[in-house]
């Protein structure tokens, strides 16, 4: 347990220093999968074998002196939609049930090169559409602070493995929310990179233009390594941006004199919990105490974000989830008359309620006569926003708010009303239709003992600004994961 | 019947693109090969996989644009096409519909004497489909996804076609525009050059167009003619009984000289058309497209003139000569060896196209090399061997693209320049033939015809006749 305990970098160094071996850090993580998985279900596919082989076989390019990065050896935790080559990978869905993809992801052969154990793969809500992980096929994943709660979602199984030590550290995506959220749910730290920072080549799509791979974390100064590790251009994925600079953990500095942050007056407004308004507002004033100069502003047209947000990612995703036709792979209905009784059985059973609301969703307002009507004006709508979010970072170096309006709901109580869980989005939607990076910090934990988490915005390309402002909150109040539960002892 | 009708046709013609690896991804397009070896994850639509434009479809698919007097869109971007179909393997496809690469073009042909301008209304980029393989037996069908990201341009043309006529010489036109920009082979029976048959029927002297009918699976130009013919007589029998035609899409069987219906407008599909987010639009800037103008190869009307003047070849030669690049390209390869343009331009239009003709082949299927070709015209004028011989060797050179020199070498076919060996097989003809050679000496001048031909049967075709000839008259004077 003292060793899941530890951050990734402070394992890194220990392994790094020959104080642990790989294979320790790696039996470490199992052992404490064995003790609470029964009670959290934060994985779908465990790859226990593989990942024992790996551990030799990082060990060794250590112990060669070929492996020297803060990452080699840590045990790390990835989101099922994420192809990983041979093992299974789901997206928590019974259509991919038995799919082992032939290739791995882009961010993942990045964490390979890095030296990377991979222990398996982590439950998320189906085809990442969700904010609770309960839509997945394999089951709910409970909250680690407290099982009768949601981790949130859909990264709810990687942001709960990290907050119960089955995991070191996490690659989650974000397309809604879904690094952000769960995060704050689960008081881990979750970052969502600018848009095109990390490749998505062999990421299941659910909303292309808007999903981005993104680390999860203890600390601030774990989110910016791996970030550093997993961002790269990737000329298989066009929407890869070549940046100018790779160096975030650079950013790691205990410094906010001056940082000028904006408040906007409609993220504290109606529908925020007390609780979180005011854990969120200590947070600023924290800031503001080291040197920050904090201002409240009106960012426009917040409330039009979470209906361009399903307009288009539901449309995307239509398309996106086309090809689980149960011709190529995947579940395949048993009995069937014809293709398209064949089309039809297979995705009736393959699919759950909440991706075929979506499909449906999407399908519409891409029809003929609606489209002009939905999705072009979701479309404007997403510029629109940008440009609201570019005439405040003329202004402001980051952007502060809550990740979401409350903290974790209780389990079974959110999927009977979809519009009410799509406006728990409110605040980490518009981060994506703008592309700008975001990442959610722990701040406390409601009277229920349940994490609140701060979100910090920044403009594209400025991950350095929301890391260094992260950072320094975490050195004024000390690190929030020692304090967490970490589910049962071993 | 005392009605006039007036045919309107527009035409959808799909090219499959000559570049080496597929639009997005670097799979070969190459033909025949074992069901899904040329695939990956991009092309069998794998979770995960994202495509990469290939750079070589943008330049050609703006070739043909500017070729065929477009206007190219120089923010142009890729749309996805939603319908479910085993031989797509997203089930959407990846083509353009609100941007497409290039709009508002024309081409010219000619009927006659003629000339029309044909419409261009617009072209673009897309990915061409898997094959399905039914099997009838086990009542199965198996998908071959080598096909599925082969890049394919579509032209798409304005209404202004009025006859069979016009469309096989605006298809014609088109072809030819690009193999000569070498974007496509443009081969119709394998597939690479595909038309869709947009028609209608008006009465002469309305300006209204009637209701038009799609037309599919036309894979010749004999088919795409006969179809026409089909389709017009279809559409004024309904008209002439009252009936409306239908607007559908309709299939062509080539062998039943029958057209029947698809599905029509009422169960047409919903394509659910939006932009392909996996893929950047794509910014032509005005030097790219100053670039590819500069870069624009010879086109047949150009090289048709120059042939004119630079080699002095009639119009009628050159004219059949550049109605195939490849032919084109075989005349000038060989000429620039041999420095002999009108004995090339001979040996393409006269043995060249007999032989195409007896043996059913197309002028790019031709497979003989220009060095083969130039070395016969050089064993030719060097007199090396006679013409009979020569189109001996070029049937050889013809079929197998045999060396003339080695072939003519191992045969023995050189002609017989020892002037004391023919003296001794003349002086045996006329021995043999006694009465030819006193007609002629009596004055018959045909009968030295005979002579001739005897002495070179003799010689087994390897004189001179010419010479032949002169040697005879001196020996019977």
């Amino acid at each position: 347990m003292d060793i899941m305990s530890l951050t990734a970098v402070e394992l890194g160094r220990k392994i790094k220093e020959k104080q642990i071996l790989v294979k320790e850090a790696v039996e470490a993580a199992f052992a404490q999968i064995e003790a609470v998985e029964s009670d959290i279900n934060s994985y779908v596919t465990l790859d226990k074998e593989g990942a024992r082989k790996r551990a030799e076989e990082v060990q060794r390019l250590i112990d060669a002196g070929e492996l020297t990065g803060p990452l080699a050896g840590v045990p790390v935790a990835v989101k099922d939609n994420m192809c990983t080559e041979g093992i299974r990978t789901t997206c928590s869905s019974k259509i991919l049930e038995n799919f082992k993809p032939t290739f791995t992801s882009e961010a993942v052969l990045n964490l390979e090169k890095a030296g990377a154990v991979i222990l398996g793969k982590t439950n998320m809500d189906e085809f990442a559409m969700g904010s609770t992980t309960e839509t997945s096929y394999y089951g709910a994943t409970k909250n680690p602070h407290n099982t009768n709660h949601v981790p949130g979602g859909s990264s709810g199984g990687s942001c709960a493995a990290v907050a119960a030590g089955e995991c070191s550290y996490a690659l989650g995506s974000d397309t809604g929310g879904s690094i952000r959220q769960p995060s704050s749910f689960c008081g881990v730290v979750g970052l969502k990179p600018t848009y095109g920072t990390v490749s998505r080549y062999g990421l299941i799509a659910y909303g292309s233009s808007l999903d981005q791979i993104g680390p999860v974390a203890k600390d601030v100064t774990d989110c910016a390594t791996i970030l550093e590790a997993i961002a790269s251009h990737d000329t298989k994925d066009s929407t890869s941006v070549k940046r100018e600079d790779y160096d975030f953990t650079g950013a790691l500095v205990d410094d906010v004199k001056g940082m000028k942050i904006g408040l906007p007056r409609d993220y504290f407004g109606e529908g925020l919990d007390p609780e979180v308004k005011a854990a969120v507002q200590r947070a600023v004033k924290v800031l503001e105490e080291k040197g920050a100069v904090v201002e409240e502003f009106d960012l426009g047209l917040v409330k039009y974000a979470i209906p361009a947000y399903y307009v288009i990612a539901s449309a995307e995703a239509s398309s996106n989830l086309e090809r689980f036709d149960g011709v190529k792979y995947g579940h395949r209905a048993a009995d069937y008359d014809g293709l398209h009784s064949m089309y039809k059985k297979t995705r009736s059973e393959g699919f759950g309620a909440e991706v075929k609301r979506r499909i449906m969703l999407g399908s519409f307002v891409l029809s003929s006569g609606y489209y002009d009507a939905y999705y072009l004006k979701a479309l404007r709508t997403k510029a629109l926003i940008k440009a609201e979010f570019d005439k405040a970072f003329a202004k402001y170096d980051v952007i502060i708010g809550p990740a979401a309006p409350t903290t974790a709901p209780e389990l079974g109580k959110s999927l009977s009303d979809p519009i009410k869980m799509y406006l728990g989005d409110i605040y980490t939607i518009s981060l994506n239709l703008a592309g700008l990076p975001g990442m959610s910090v722990p701040v406390g934990c409601d009277s229920k003992g349940l994490p609140i988490g701060m979100q910090l915005i920044g403009d594209c390309f400025k991950e350095k600004n929301i890391i260094r402002a992260g950072y320094t909150y975490e050195c004024a109040t000390g690190k929030e994961y020692e304090t967490m539960a970490m589910g049962k002892e071993a | 019947m005392t009605k006039q009708y007036e045919t309107v046709i527009g035409l959808e013609v799909h090219v499959e693109l000559a570049t080496k690896t597929k639009i997005f991804c670097g799979c070969s397009t190459a033909f025949g090969g074992a069901p899904n070896t040329h695939t990956c994850p991009v092309c069998t639509g794998m979770p995960g996989s994202l495509p990469v434009l290939n750079k070589q479809v943008v330049e050609y698919a703006m070739a043909v644009g500017l070729a065929a007097n477009c206007r190219i869109t120089q923010v142009c971007k890729f749309d996805r096409k939603n319908y479910f179909y085993p031989d797509n393997p997203q089930n959407y496809q990846i083509s353009q519909l609100y941007l497409p690469i290039a709009r508002d073009g024309f081409v010219e042909i000619e009927i006659g004497d003629t000339k029309k301008k044909i419409g261009i209304h617009e072209m673009h980029m897309e990915e061409d489909a898997g094959k399905l393989i039914h099997d009838e037996w086990d009542d199965t069908s198996l998908v071959d996804y080598n096909r599925s990201g082969v890049p394919l341009i579509e032209i798409v043309s304005e209404p202004d076609m009025r006859s069979a006529e016009e469309v096989m010489a605006y298809l014609e036109k088109l072809r030819l525009i690009i193999q000569y920009l070498g974007a496509s082979d443009c081969k119709l029976q394998e597939g690479s050059m595909r038309a869709d048959v947009n028609l209608s029927v008006r009465e002469v002297g309305t300006t209204e167009l009637g209701t038009r009918t799609e037309m599919k699976n036309l894979n010749s130009f004999k088919a795409i003619s006969r179809a026409i013919e089909g389709e017009r007589a279809r559409q004024i029998e309904l008209l002439e009984e009252g009936k409306a035609v239908i607007q559908e899409t309709r299939r062509w069987d080539d062998n039943k000289e029958y057209s029947y219906a698809m599905r029509s407008k009422e169960d047409a599909q919903d394509y659910r058309y939006f932009p392909e987010p996996d893929l950047a639009p794509i910014v032509i800037s005005d030097e790219w497209i100053a670039r590819m103008k500069e870069q624009q190869p010879e086109l047949r009307t150009e090289k048709l003139e120059r042939y004119k003047s630079e080699f002095k070849i009639p119009e009628y030669d050159a004219g059949i000569i550049t109605e195939s690049k490849h032919m084109a390209d075989l005349f000038e390869a060989t000429t620039a060896i041999c420095g002999k343009p009108k004995k090339v331009s001979n040996w393409l239009m006269g043995e060249t196209l007999r032989l195409m003709k007896e043996r059913d082949v197309e002028a790019d299927a031709l497979k003989f090399s220009p060095e083969n070709l130039a070395k016969l015209v050089e064993l030719t004028e060097a007199g090396t061997i006679n013409s009979s011989v020569a189109k001996e060797v070029f049937e050889q050179v013809f079929a197998e693209n045999v060396d003339p020199d080695k072939y003519v070498e191992e045969h023995g076919l050189k002609t017989v320049n020892d002037d004391g060996a023919l003296q001794e097989v003349i002086a045996k003809v006329i021995a043999e033939n006694p009465k030819a050679a006193a007609e002629f000496k009596g004055g018959k001048e045909k009968a030295i015809g005979a002579l001739v031909g005897q002495t070179m049967k003799a010689m087994q075709g390897k004189a001179n006749p010419a010479k032949v000839n002169e040697m005879l008259r001196a020996a019977l004077k």
